[in-house]
């Protein structure tokens, strides 16, 4: 960093954990001194967490513009009635008289090494094509989606394009709704790119100050954000809560520079992505076959009559009974997926009655890493489990199955992702997945439909072994 | 349509005849939380409203109240000390975010739980434990003061704290040993008054007895207590 004799010093601490963010006093560990001094000399921006434009509050932290989410009392720190966020409200209060602080001094470079990157992997010619497009995608700016079927490996795809930005000097993000992926990329990452300082966001982590080049972070954490990233990946982009909060969707925008490019990952793009895709105002590249070369096994519609007429009358379904009583004689490890923690914990002593080792998992269970363990061990023969278990999770030779396939909270998305728990491994490449229903929804057919196309694209592009 | 101040679900309005006959105040929570939120109940101790526990109890006193009372120095300063609710994870949380998090609109749960009690209390002034200057300017609020200023009854600023430190540091022998935690501002407008003070929550009741001593060295003729919790 050079400067010259006339400009007066910056505090090149202060320029590290403000740069590309917005944050209140109390997230920033200087003295008010120096602060203010460097506000002086124009290197530190001050704006009000909360604006009233034409009577509108909004609040700059987390775009809340909801009338009903902004509170006004009188405050003893600006003496007089303040307005404030209640939205983001658990970060630390933004009000009329709490400003945010940001860096508009001297840019701040990373120093980055010649070479940047570890990782020697092959690729199959699926993910090179896309790996391609994602390189091309952070020197060309501008968005593109990677729609990568469940068990692509999709996070190898984005290693070149990391690696190029890095040496181009930019500052990349990895966002993800889920603290889950943020845990199990950031090692990834950081065994990539060993010379490169990777930082980890999420609530409770501690990495919070350092301004890195490489970040993974939840899109929660990218709230204390503004113009940071020259590239943002979103990683599962249609998921929980990213898929219905818009305010998360704001904050994913602040931290990107204007000139930003982002990369939207995922195996179920949301239908309007699908459309912005097929009226080519998104760029996308698909991955339609898993790395290892065999289709992805497609559902199977089974009816299973009313089934929770049955379940009242104590009784399950003859089909789903069958159905996981093979199972259970063939040692072949099975998830049952419901509607409803509800209706899991009714059915539980129903289904116990075929094997009593037989477990629920669902979002509320402390123990819901170690009983998914237990099945991957064998120590448990199936789990009956809620949608929380549709991404994220592989078992080798699992069965699954959907109880009450048409029930609105399993839309096309969520079947896929379920559908795409099966058949995951390279030893293990098949499976059997099936809906159970008493009347077939839109959803239902939407999902089969969406996988048998994947496989149907990956068979014309000579993805799958013959 | 109506959101719960809390949890942020939506809230369905139901004005049933009870609900009017009883002039049952407008609840600004739902009917979930509400839930969540324990009511002390049953037989409680005469005069902190702690729950009577029959091994923690000599007649209608708790211990606690049983072992200030004995002492010359604290006894009869405290009248009595009304809580609404268990301190139990739901309420940490929810004073938490209140107090901490400086969510002031919260106080507008609390408040009609409070209408509710004090149609049953007598008392002349209200007053409410104050903070001290460093910790008023890090909230913005007093979390005591907001439910006084939204219950609009008449409120006067009657104590002001000599010392700043850390009071959950403490051990209960050192603070109670503290020679004086609280000086009145007003001492002219308390005489032959009974005074309510309001405080968020009821701990281990020695803030609200220095409190109380304060106030009726100072000339107050009784002093009663107010707490979200206990
Ligand atoms: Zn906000
Ligand atoms: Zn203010
Ligand atoms: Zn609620
Ligand atoms: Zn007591």
């Amino acid at each position: 960093m050079e400067t010259t004799i006339s400009s007066p010093p910056f505090s090149p601490e202060l320029q590290n954990h403000l740069t590309g963010r917005l944050l209140l006093a109390s997230e920033i560990p200087f003295s008010p001194a120096i602060i203010s001094d460097q506000i002086k000399h124009g290197y530190v921006s001050v704006t009000s967490g909360v604006k009233c434009v034409n009577g509108q509050y909004n609040c700059v932290r987390c775009g809340n513009q909801n009338s009903a989410l902004f509170y006004t009392f009188p405050c003893k720190i600006c003496n007089q009635d303040c307005t404030y966020c209640r939205a983001c409200i658990m970060m630390g209060r933004v009000s009329e008289c709490a400003k945010l602080y940001g860096w508009i001094g001297p840019d701040l470079k990373f120093a980055v090494p010649d070479k940047v990157m570890s990782w020697d992997g092959t690729l199959t010619s699926g993910q090179q094509t896309a790996s391609d497009c994602v390189v091309e995608a952070v020197k060309r700016k501008g968005e593109l989606l990677v729609w990568a079927v469940c068990g692509a490996g999709k996070t190898e795809v984005l290693f070149a394009g990391i690696e190029a930005g890095l040496l181009a000097g930019k500052r990349i993000c990895m966002a993800t709704p889920r603290t889950d992926v943020v845990l199990e990329l950031s090692p990834r990452l950081k065994r990539a790119f060993p010379a490169i300082e990777v930082s980890s966001l999420y609530g409770g982590s501690e990495e919070r100050s350092k301004a890195s080049p490489l970040t993974v972070s939840t899109t929660h954490q990218l709230f204390r954000f503004s113009e940071a990233f020259d590239v943002v990946i979103i990683d599962e982009v249609d998921a929980f809560p990213y898929s219905i909060d818009d305010s998360l969707h704001y904050a994913v925008n602040k931290s990107k520079k204007p000139s930003a490019t982002t990369i939207y990952l995922t195996a179920t793009p949301s239908k309007q992505m699908q459309r912005s895709y097929r009226s080519g105002k998104l760029q996308a590249v698909t991955i339609p076959a898993r790395y290892h070369h065999k289709p992805i096994p497609v559902p199977e519609m089974k009816w299973s009559g009313n089934w929770q007429k049955q379940y009242l009358q104590k009784k399950i379904p003859p089909v789903i009974a069958s159905w996981v009583s093979e199972r259970l004689q063939q040692k072949i490890p099975l998830l049952l997926f419901f509607p409803s923690i509800q209706v899991m914990e009714q059915v539980i002593p129903l289904f116990q009655t075929l094997s009593p080792k037989l477990e629920t998992v669902h979002s509320q269970h402390p123990e819901r890493k170690e009983r998914v363990q237990a099945l991957r061990n064998g120590e448990v023969p199936g789990l009956l489990t809620t949608t929380i278990l549709e991404r994220g999770v592989t078992i080798e030779r699992l069965d699954v199955a959907v109880i009450g396939a048409e029930h609105e909270v399993f839309s096309e998305s969520a079947l896929v992702q379920i559908a795409g728990r099966v058949g995951r491994s390279f030893t293990y490449p098949t499976g059997t997945i099936t809906f159970f229903h008493y009347g077939k929804s839109k959803a239902m057919v939407e999902a089969i439909y969406h996988i048998q196309m994947m496989n149907k694209e990956a068979w014309k592009r000579g993805l799958l072994d013959g | 349509m109506a959101r719960c101040l809390f949890c942020v679900e939506e809230m369905k309005v139901v004005l049933t005849w009870r609900s009017l006959l009883l002039k049952k105040e407008a609840m600004t929570i739902c009917e979930r939380c509400e839930g969540k939120l324990k009511k002390l109940a049953g037989e409680t101790c005469s005069i902190c409203s702690r729950e009577l526990d029959k091994n923690y109890r000599i007649e209608d006193l708790c211990l606690d109240c049983v072992r200030w009372e004995k002492d010359k120095k604290w006894s009869g300063y405290l009248s009595i000390n009304i809580s609404l609710f268990h301190y139990n994870e739901f309420l940490k949380d929810m004073i938490a975010k209140y107090k901490y998090r400086g969510d002031y609109a919260l106080a507008e749960a609390f408040v009609p739980f409070l209408k509710d009690k004090l149609k049953d209390m007598n008392f002349d002034l209200v007053t409410f434990i104050p903070l001290s200057n460093e910790r008023l300017m890090e909230r913005g609020f007093n979390q005591a003061q907001a439910l006084t200023d939204l219950l609009g009854l008449n409120t006067v600023e009657l104590l002001t704290r000599l010392h700043t430190e850390k009071q959950s540091k403490k051990s209960r022998e050192e603070r109670i040993s503290l020679p004086q935690v609280f000086q009145v501002t007003k001492p002219d407008l308390l005489k032959q008054k009974s005074i309510l003070i309001v405080d968020d929550i009821y701990t281990t009741g020695s803030t609200l007895r220095h409190a109380a001593k304060a106030l009726k060295t100072a000339g107050a003729t009784e002093v009663s207590s107010i707490t979200l919790a206990r």
